[in-house]
Formats: C-alpha cells, structure tokens, sequence
C-alpha cells in the first residue's frame, strides 16, 4: 500500500510535536539548570555553566541523597531478584500443595498501593524501634517487588524449555544447580528486565521515605529533592540542577535499557 | 522441597505487605490519633468515606483525575495512532524513546518542571500573555478552578507517551490484508478505524486503561509537591488524604479506612477493564 509523501511527512510532524510535547518540561529543566547561576533560564542558554549543579550539590546535599538512593536501591535490587528468581523457580516448575492460592496472593499484593500498607507499618515499625533506619526503606519495597518479580520469573519458568529443565535434572543436577547454571544464564533478558523495573521503581518511590524516615542522612534522593525545594522555590536554575541531579541516574540506565523498561512495564500489567 | 524455595520471598512479602495490609483493615476499623489507647468505632470510617463532604470530594477529584490521565491520554492517542496505520514508518525507534521517557522520570522530579510552567511569570503565562491572551494567565496551580485540571494535566503529559507507543506496536501488528478488505467493502477512514483498527487494539487499549487509572489513583507524590491538596482542598485526592489524616492531623483509622477503599477501587477497576477486554474478544 503506497502513501504519498505529504502522508508520510504529516505522521512524521504529528509525532514530532508528540515528541517535544514530551521532552519540553525535561528540556526547560536541563537549560534552566545548565544557564549560569541567577540567570533567567532561556530554553537554549547561550553558554552553558556547571555553577548551579556544584551549589545545588553543597546546598542540597544530594551527594547524601544519592548515597542513601543507592544503598536502598542497590539493597532492594539484590535481595528481591534472589528471592524472585527463587520463588519464581518454584512456582514455574514444581508441584505443590497450595501453590494456586499462594500465589494468587501475591498476584493481589502486585496491585496494593503503597498507600494502603504505609500507615500500619509506620506505627509498628515505630513501635519496634526500626524508623528511622536503613530497613524501615529497603524491607517493605522489597516486599512489593518480590511480589512482581516472582511474577515476573514464574512467568519466564513456565515458558522457558521443559526440556531443558529435564535433561539437566536427567544428568544429575539438583534443582538448585538447574536453577542457577542452565535457566538462568538464558533467562538474562527476563532478568534484566524485572531488575531495571525494581531498580526504576525503588530510586523514584517518595512516600515510604516520606513517612519512614525523619533522619538527614536517610533521605533519598527524591525525598531530598521535594525539601529542597521547599526551601528555595526562588532560584529556580538551583533546583533544576537538583531535578537533574536525581532523575539523571535512571535516565542513564533507560537510555542503554530502553526495551526492557517499555516491554516490562507493558508486559507487567497484563496479568495472565 | 518447593517451600524452601519460596520462603525468603514470601516471608517478606508476608511481614511486610500482607500483614501491614491486614493491620490497615484492623486500624480502619477504630478511632484513633496514633498515641492514645484506640477506640472501637466498628464500620464508622467507612461511613465517613461516604458522608464527609472533604471525603467525597477527594473521590471526585480522582475521577476527574481519571479522565486526564486515562481517558485523555487514550482518546488522543487513538486519534493519532488512526492517522498512522497506513504508513510504515522508518524511525520509529527514536520516536518510542523520546515519548516513553515521562514514564521513568521521579515525579518529584516531573512535579518540580511543571511547577515552573505553570509558575505565574512562567513559560506557560508568558506564551499566553505574548498572543494577547492575558486575561487567561494566572497562577495555574493557586487558583481554586484550575488547580485540579493543571494537576490533571501533568497526568496526561506523563500518560500520553505510554499510550501512543503501546498503539503504535499494536497498530503494526494488523495485517495489511484486513486494511485492503475494508477498503475493498468500500470503508471510510472511519469505519475503516472501528472495524479494523478498534478491534485489534483492543488488548493495548485494556493495558493502556489499566496501568493510567492505576496511576491516576495513586499519585500521591505528585499532589504533595504541587499543591498539598490546594488551594483549600481544591486537588485533594484520596492518597493524599491517607497520608494527611494518619501523619498530620492524628485520624489514623480514617486514613485507614480511606487506604482499604483506594485499594478496593484500584481491585475493581483493574479486574473490570480486563474483563471487559475479554468479553468482547
């Protein structure tokens, strides 16, 4: 079927100014944040400075923000995708009793909001002592994700060869050995995926940090960032930096991973 | 053998989100100001939920937050998508980059740049004061009428990517037979797009409401650093109001009451979009 070439630059132009629609608030941020300090920010600032980015960083102390970012991040990352891959072995690959209903568990615990579980947990981890602390952040976004990565893994399980899984058990392997030398080495883009997701979604979350911590020291990067502002709603090229500083990380990591974000984040609504 | 394997992963899933659920039933069920002894108030808060004007209004406001993070969003990118679905288009890559990139950015972040367009002396003012629309500048996000809409279209802004991506993939995957058929029946552009393109889209369009309702919901993070609510309780929604009443004001139980509600709708709706999808395959 041949269109015409005013067709074809007409779908080109329309998803253009879809295109800067969506870059134009990211943009005003970058040039805001790259003018020189006090400036007006003009959407292409004529020569660019790096003097809001150093006084955003001693100001705003995002070099703590970050480092609590990447504990809790890197913290959730590792213990959900070991506890996913596990469970996700399990439930992809054997029989049990009970397996149904545990499961569709966790289905459900996919679609709990934050909301509903951060007011009890609060008060309780309040009253053991634990706000305030490393675990009272990493816990209870690991909970979330390893209910989506061990729906995510069984998913791959189920789907990855049975064949494979048989010959291995066949020369001996025990199910630990199949798991983490024959299923897994494949699984690496279904692993990928589920861990830019988990990764994404712990470095953006705002209300558990919010909520659980009141410490400085234990503020996460976006948590950071929303105080900062509160205090210097005036200059706003220093709290562009700031904006740039904490959405840059997972920026980076989107911009290499860009398939594994949309087809996890697409893939991971459609419960089967 | 097979419950060692999934015990780490639902021990923690168990302490941490099953139990903190369960509690959240238990609190809603008592008045209490998150110091002294609770008071049993038996299905009271509910009634709240229903009967409290400053409630109610949250409620609304979701569902208008609703139409511009959901329906909005899909509406336009239907739009576009129906234009497209003759053309194969080289490029596509760059383009699904670009538009899916509101989706992974903080929303404290998102919150902060919106902030600034709709700041009085802002971009979003000055375009309209430079076409000689003054009359209509003004502090988007202060104003008790257009505060929820400005809100609401931060939503779209970041929704409207997610939706024009999943229909461009959908829309590649119809066979060009189907299109020639309709052709052949002598179709239009737009019965063309009911009968051919509507139908095939019909899995996008499930996950595309899914995921944006889901979001319109929980937007917590973005109400907080925008407008706490205001002015007044203009843009108050319902994880707004959790996180008010049990942190700020001392109504833990109606906060929880509120969160097991958000919770219930969040069930419903996804469970009802996805049955609708199916029935009508």
């Amino acid at each position: 079927m041949m269109i015409s070439r005013a067709e074809r630059m007409l779908n080109y132009l329309l998803l253009s100014v879809f295109a800067l629609f969506a870059l134009y608030p990211l943009l005003s941020i970058v040039s805001a944040a790259l003018a020189p300090p006090g400036q007006l920010p003009a959407l292409l600032p004529t020569d660019l400075t790096w003097g809001n980015f150093a006084e955003a960083w001693d100001l705003g102390r995002f070099g703590t923000y970050l480092r609590t970012s990447i504990v809790v991040s890197t913290s959730v990352v590792v213990l959900a995708t070991v506890f996913s891959v596990m469970a996700g072995y399990a439930f992809g690959t054997m029989h049990f009793r009970g397996s149904a209903v545990l499961f569709y568990v966790l289905l459900l615990g996919i679609m709990v909001p934050t909301e509903a579980i951060v007011v009890p947990l609060f008060f309780d981890l309040r009253d053991l002592g634990l706000t305030n602390t490393l675990l009272a952040l990493v816990l209870p976004q690991t909970a979330q994700s390893v209910a989506f990565g061990t729906f995510w893994m069984r998913a791959y399980f189920r789907s990855s060869s049975r064949a494979m899984v048989e010959a291995a058990r066949i020369d001996g392997a025990g199910h630990w050995r199949t798991l983490w030398s024959v299923l897994l080495p494949i699984g690496r883009p279904a692993m990928v995926t589920m861990i830019v997701l988990i990764f994404m979604w712990t470095w953006n979350e705002f209300l558990i940090p919010l909520v659980m911590v009141t410490d400085e020291s234990l503020r996460t990067a976006p948590l950071g960032l929303a105080f900062f502002q509160g205090q210097y709603t005036a200059d706003f090229g220093l709290l562009a930096a700031g904006a740039a500083i904490v959405a840059t990380p997972v920026v980076v990591v989107y911009l290499f991973l860009q398939r594994h974000f949309i087809r996890g984040m697409v893939e991971g609504a459609v419960k089967e | 053998m097979a419950y060692l394997y999934i015990l780490p992963a639902y021990l923690v899933f168990a302490l941490f989100l099953l139990i903190p659920l369960g509690r959240a039933v238990v609190l809603s069920l008592y008045d209490w100001n998150g110091l002294t002894v609770a008071e049993w108030v038996g299905l009271d808060n509910y009634r709240q939920v229903v009967a409290d004007a400053g409630l109610r209004a949250a409620f609304g406001h979701a569902a208008v937050l609703i139409l511009f993070y959901a329906v909005l969003p899909v509406v336009v990118a239907l739009a576009l998508v129906a234009t497209m679905t003759r053309a194969r288009l080289r490029g596509l890559g760059f383009y699904r980059t670009v538009l899916f990139v509101p989706q992974v950015i903080a929303m404290v972040v998102v919150a902060v740049a919106w902030r600034q367009i709709y700041a009085p002396d802002g971009p979003l003012n000055q375009v309209l004061r430079a076409i000689g629309l003054d009359g209509l500048a003004r502090a988007w996000l202060g104003d008790f009428t257009f505060a929820l809409p400005a809100v609401g279209f931060i939503g779209t802004w970041v929704q409207m990517g997610l939706c024009i991506v999943l229909f461009l993939a959908g829309v590649s995957k119809i066979p060009r037979e189907l299109y020639e058929a309709a052709r052949l029946d002598g179709a239009g552009p737009i019965r063309e797009f009911v009968t051919v393109v509507l139908p095939a889209l019909r899995n996008e369009i499930s996950v595309a409401l899914t995921l944006t309702v889901i979001a319109a919901l929980r937007n917590f993070d973005l109400v907080y650093v925008t407008t706490a609510g205001g002015p007044g309780t203009s843009t108050t929604v319902p994880s707004y109001e959790v996180y008010r009443r049990a942190f700020e004001i001392g109504q833990v139980g109606s906060a929880a009451a509120v969160a097991i509600t958000l919770t219930l709708m969040i069930f419903v709706l996804t469970f009802g979009i996805t049955r609708i999808a199916e029935r009508g395959s």
